[in-house]
Formats: structure tokens, sequence, C-alpha cells
């Protein structure tokens, strides 16, 4: 099994993070692991990019190739589309809806979503678009887990255990206290929950 | 200790020097280097129990980084200098000479190359400093040999007297792997000086002494190359088929796509240098073509011409089957090798150009509020970017200012550059001439330039950004408070009648507008600190002080 993932967002949204939580819970399922990430210039409001790669056998490559990736998960709609070339033909994209407007040209929002939504793979739409600041909100009180709810959308494509994912979710936010680990968690299934709908 | 631990290429590297028994580290941040030092900082405050531990600390530079190494290992300390390809430059002065001194405790010299120019301003490859100053070179292929070639570089370094260069590149110093540890060696926490006190005493008779033992020396390092492990031959099976040498992160892509090629393959993995010319000669004797993939120069491409016989066809970045610019990639492999390329997503899809997202300034920084200042004041003059006014610039965040909306400054060179080239052009006549720096980049290798000026009464106008850390590779401390750049501008003999501190603030752009055209009329030096704190630091800080009430992380000094 090898499972190759690409993280997209614009500086400062926590793509690292987010692929940690996941590469986390990967780790503690026995899997294989190697993790790329972006430090430096690129990270002051430019866009971002990790990849993490999964493997029941050793990972040689940090690097993703063309149509190499099964997930893309990103924090931003115009985001995702920059990394399209990545994707297998048979590959789910989970995006987050709200834009994130630091440029000039930034394309009609709408125009934007729909080609998302026009993705399509053998298994039919490929792009599961989420409001997952609207759902943070609502399920944890915060758009602040808006990340997480990502993750929860995300696993319903991961080759990862959803109770697995709660663990590394609690140990994540452990130092905040109780309150913030079940309104992470909260999101997390919110998450899931939208992405099944 | 066998337990697998994920981290950095660069975090993997400094628990090998410091399970190697380190005693002391050097670096001044750059990106890809820079995690490795933060990670020792970090474990250099938990290990101080019982005396035994290490020392590691920010440096002013990458010059000063080296010979703060290099007396720690005078005494008997392995020691380990960090920094990125750019910065062995400003380092290679001590470097150079470093090779003939005949070292009783090791020194292992660790460089991330940035191929692809991810946030550098070059690609340069380290490799051929190693081969310049006739020095061994490890370049690990993943984290395990990371952690294992850290460890390695130590021994090596002391069993011949020389220092060893450990060279990574951007995608393995910032990727996270795991890897098995093994049992840390013990500290050696006695002093002791060189056994001959001469070869630490470089004038000419003893270097030219030295030289001719590092000379010596070389036949032995290679014999060393032959038998390194790290260095892997598999021949083929039966029949001449695929025959490939590959380097570093190249062979960690080559391994991963070996599988594709239906045929039988030889492949020679090379990790150290000198190349190991005899396992060459092996493979190369029963093929008539051999591949060459590495990350960088095509250095072993070209060596190679010297070791195998001439009808040897060689494909690699000079033959024009890989690129000789950027970063190479699975993809870009599997097209030198012939192999298919995978379907993608996007194969089918005819999309519009997604417009690019350039990084750029956070909002609310300082640095922005400055470049708004410089701008209206340099108006009169015909306003920036005309033929009439040049604002030089360095490195650091602040060369974003050369981007749009600011398109506030014209060059970034290399560290310092800004103050010597406005000299440069002022000397000549050219009027006005800004330059602008950064706090930390001034401390690096904006002083020398400045006391130029100043010595020579040119007529420059200095703006020194200070945001009271080293922002771009992520808050480091600043070495000086700011109070302490007035005094050190001071001390270099500037006027202080023209030497000022500013609030870097959009409510006092007037002010600062009003006293940086004053300043531009005036005819000799002047120099402008314009202090606000980096808005990244000023939040994280008070997080942490919300959190821990720990002091910030200390350079150590």
């Amino acid at each position: 099994m090898k499972f190759d993932i690409v993280f997209a967002g614009v500086g400062g949204q926590g793509a690292v993070s987010l692929a940690n939580v996941i590469a986390a819970s990967a780790l503690t399922e026995g899997l294989f692991i190697k993790q790329s990430e972006v430090h430096g210039m690129s990270q002051r409001g430019g866009a971002v990019q990790a990849t993490l790669r999964l493997s029941d056998s050793e990972v040689a490559s940090p690097l993703v190739s063309r149509g190499g990736a099964e997930l893309l998960i990103s924090m931003e709609p115009l985001e995702a589309l920059r990394y399209l070339s990545l994707l297998s033909p048979e590959a789910r994209i989970v995006s987050a809806m709200a834009p994130f407007k630091n440029i000039p040209n930034y394309p009609e929002l709408e125009n934007v979503h729909a080609r998302l939504r026009s993705l399509s793979g053998p298994r039919g739409p490929v792009a599961i678009l989420i409001d997952a600041e609207k759902i943070a909100r609502e399920a944890a009180g915060t758009a602040r887990a808006a990340n997480v709810v990502l993750v929860g959308a995300a696993s319903r494509f991961l080759p990862i255990r959803a109770a697995t994912l709660e663990q590394s979710i609690a140990k994540f936010f452990a130092r905040k206290g109780e309150a913030v680990v079940e309104n992470n968690l909260k999101a997390l299934r919110a998450g899931r929950e939208a992405a099944g709908q | 200790m066998s337990e697998n631990t994920l981290l950095l290429g660069n975090e993997a590297i400094a628990l090998g020097a410091i399970h190697a028994g380190l005693g002391a580290a050097y670096a001044y941040p750059g990106t890809p280097s820079t995690e490795l030092m933060e990670y020792l900082v970090e474990r250099a405050r938990e290990s101080t129990e019982g005396g035994a531990g290490f020392k590691a600390s920010w440096s002013a530079n990458e010059k000063t980084a080296y010979e703060e190494a290099l007396g720690a290992a005078l005494v008997g300390r392995r020691s380990l200098v960090a920094m990125k390809h750019v910065g062995l430059n400003v380092a290679a002065d001590p470097f150079m000479n470093s090779a003939l001194l005949g070292l009783h405790a090791g020194l292992v010299l660790v460089v991330a190359d940035d191929p692809g120019m991810h946030s550098s301003q070059n690609e340069q490859d380290s490799r051929f400093y190693a081969d310049f100053a006739k020095i061994p070179c490890f370049e690990p292929m993943d984290h395990q040999e990371c952690y294992d070639q850290a460890r390695e570089a130590f021994e090596l370094s002391e069993r011949f007297g020389v220092p060893v260069m450990l060279r990574l590149v951007t995608r393995l110093a910032h990727s996270r792997g795991s890897f098995r540890l093994a049992a840390p060696a013990r500290r050696d926490s006695a002093f002791r000086k060189p056994p001959k006190a001469s070869s630490w005493i470089l004038m000419p008779a003893n270097a030219k002494r030295q030289w001719h033992e590092h000379l010596e020396k070389q036949k032995a390092l290679q014999d060393y190359s032959e038998r390194s492990p790290f260095n892997r031959y598999r021949a083929a099976g039966e029949g001449a088929g695929l025959a490939v040498i590959t380097s570093g992160l190249a062979t960690a892509h080559f391994e991963e796509l070996e599988a594709e090629h239906k045929g039988s393959v030889s492949h020679l993995k090379i990790a150290t240098y000198p190349l190991p010319e005899e396992r060459i000669r092996e493979l190369a004797a029963k093929h008539a073509v051999l591949y060459v993939l590495e990350e960088g120069y095509p250095l072993i491409e070209r060596q190679l011409r010297g070791i195998i016989p001439g009808k040897t066809e060689i494909r690699g970045k000079l033959s024009g089957h890989l690129p000789l610019e950027g970063e190479l990639t699975p993809d870009l492999v599997r097209a030198a090798l012939g192999f298919r390329t995978l379907p993608s997503l996007q194969d089918r899809l005819q999309e519009p150009a997604i417009p690019g997202r350039p990084p750029q300034l956070c909002n609310g920084c300082p640095h922005a509020d400055s470049y708004g200042f410089i701008k209206t004041a340099l108006q009169p003059y015909g306003g920036v970017g005309s033929e009439r006014v040049l604002v030089t610039a360095d490195i650091g965040c602040y060369t974003l200012g050369a981007l749009p909306p600011y398109s506030a400054v014209e060059s970034c060179v290399c560290m310092g550059a800004s103050i010597g080239m406005a000299k440069g052009a002022a000397d000549s006549g050219f009027h006005p001439a800004v330059a602008v720096i950064g706090d930390s980049t001034f401390l690096h290798s904006g002083v020398s330039p400045l006391l130029d000026a100043i010595a020579s009464g040119t007529r420059l106008t200095v703006v020194i950004l200070d945001n009271e850390t080293t922002a771009m590779t992520g808050g480091q401390p600043k070495l000086h408070e700011t109070s302490r750049i007035r005094q050190l501008v001071l001390g270099l003999g500037a006027d202080p009648a023209h030497v000022h501190e500013v609030q870097a603030h959009r409510k006092f752009a007037a002010e600062n507008v009003a006293l940086l055209a004053r300043e531009l009329e005036y005819p000799g030096v002047s120099v402008i600190i314009a202090v606000r704190e980096c808005v990244e630091t000023a939040v994280r800080g008070k997080a942490q002080v919300r959190a821990t009430s720990a002091p910030a992380v200390g350079s150590g000094t």
C-alpha cells in the first residue's frame, strides 16, 4: 500500500500542522512515512505546499511524482487547483470553500468553485468542498478549528482509522486543556460527517 | 536506544552530532539549514546537568561561526558548524585554511544546499568546496544516513585530522522521516590542545609543511571512500542492463522508481567524496552507457571523465538527459531513464492558468511602513525606480519590498552588499544613493562596508530596518539590543547628528519622511534606524509569555 497526500494553502494557514496530525496518526498505525514541507521565503503569504507519503513499506523519496498522489487537502479553493498535476486520475480533493484573497488578480470565487466541482474521476466528482469555518463555528464554537474539520472530511479517504485520528487530535491539543480537545474532536467528527453527505 | 524517531533531516544530523559526543556548535540561520541549530539550542538547554552538556550558539555570521567552532576544536572539543550554501562563501576563508591544520578533535561542517532556489539567490553546489579544500564530504540520501553520517563524520575528521563536510539539500533538510538510533558516545570533557602547536600557525614555513601533509592524506581519503559501507555497488544479473550512478537524494528518487524498470539494473550508490574510483571503474567495465543522477551541479559527471574510458557514454546533466538547473525530481529521473510517466488528473484538463501567489510581507509588517516613508522622501528626486534614484537592498523579509505593491528596492545580491554597493555608486557621484538593510544582515556583514563609507565620507544614506529578530528564517533571537546598534554605528565614527532612531510605523510617516528628506541632502554618511518588532515574533512572544512565562530562546552567549 502506498498513499501520497498533498497539502495546499497559503503561508500561515497551517498546512504543515495539518500534515503533522495525519503523520502522527500514520505512525501510530505502524505505517512508514516521508513528509516534506516548505520553510523560508515562501512561508510569507505565498502559495505553500506540503506532502505526506504513507506506505506499509519503506518510503525512499520525500517527493511526490506527477500523478502520484491519491488525496489533496487544501485550505483554500484556488490553491487546490494549483496541484492537480500531482494527482492520480482516481484521486480525491478535500478543499475549504473560503478564499484567501491576498492577490489582486484572484479569480471570481464562483468560477473557482465551479472548476473544482467539474473535476470528475472514475468514481464521479473528485472534489468535496467544505465550508470548514462555518462547520467549525457550529461544532466547536470557533473558526480556528477549520483545519481540523478538513482533516475530518479527509478521513473518509485516508488509510487511517478514525479512532486513531481522534487520538492524534487529542494529543495535539492536550496542552491547551480538555475543553479545546473536546471542541476539536467535535470539529473532526463534524468534518467527517460533512464529507459523507 | 533503538526506537524509531521522526525528525527533519536537519534535526537528524543534529541528533547524530549529539550522539557523537558534540562539544560545541555554531551557526548563522539560513534556509534550508536553520532547524539544525534550533534543535541543538533546544537540546543544549536540556543537557547541561552535570557539566557534560554541549554549547550551541547562534553567531553573527558564518565566518565567525566557523572560527568559533574551530576554536572549540583547538582545545579538544568535537565541534560542528552549520550554514546554508551561500553562507560557506562567507566562511570560505577559515574553511579553506582549516583543511591544513591537522585537527586532533573532530570538526564537522554541515552545509544545506538549495537547488531550485526555494529561498536563495543561487544554487551553488557545496561539494565543489569540499573538492576545492580537498576534504572528505558525505552526502546522505535519507534520514538514517543524516544521523549515521553525522556520527561517522566526527570519527573520520579525527582519524585523518581534517574537517569533514556533510552536504544536504532542501528536500532532505526539510522533510521528516524516521530512523533508528544507536547508543550515544561518551562526551570527552577534558581539554586537549594540539599535539603539535605549529600545525595551527599557518605562517608560510608551517603552511608549506601542512599543505604537503594534507596532499599526502589524499590517497588514504580515497581508500576510505573505496571501502565505505555508505557506498553500495549492486551489479546486474545476466546481461548488461541499465547502469546508474546516484548520490544523495537522487539515490532516494532512483530507489523509489527502480521497480519500474523491467530489465536488470547495475547501481552504484555514492555517498562519500573523494569518489570511490575503483568501484566506478568496476561498473564502467561492464556497461557502454552510464547514467549519473546527482542533485546540484554535474560534479560526479565531470569527474567521471578522468576516471573511466573515453568510449563510455555518460548520460546526465552535461549530456542534456537532465536539466542543468533546478532541483531533481522523481519525474525528471523517470524522463531521463526513459521510464513511463504516471497518468495524472491534469492530463484530460485544459485549465486556464492559475494566478501565481508570490510571498509577501505580512499584514502590519514594519518594513511596509518603512518603505512607505522611503518612497515618499525620494519622490522629489524622481522616485524609486527612476534613473536618478538608487535604493539598494539586502537579504531578508524586506527583500520582498522589491515586489509590487512596494517596488521600493533595486538590488539583492548577498548579505551586506546593500551598503557597499550604495557606497560604490555614491563614490562615482550618484545621488541620492540609499541602502536598506535589516538588523541581522547589518550585524552579519553590513558593519564593514559602513566603516568604509564613514572612513571615506561618502554621501550615503543607510536605513537599518530593525525588527529586533531574524524574521525570514523564523525569528531567531537578536544578537544586540537596538540601542547597541546605534552605539555600534556611532563607534564606527558616524556623526551623532546624522544617526537617528525612528519608529517604523505609518503614524510617524510625516516625521520620518521629513527626517529622511533632510538626511538625503547631508553630504556625508547618515544612518536611520527604523525600529519596530516583527509582527510574527511579537505575537509568538506574547503567546510564549502566556503559556510558560519562560525566557525567550537565548543565543547561549
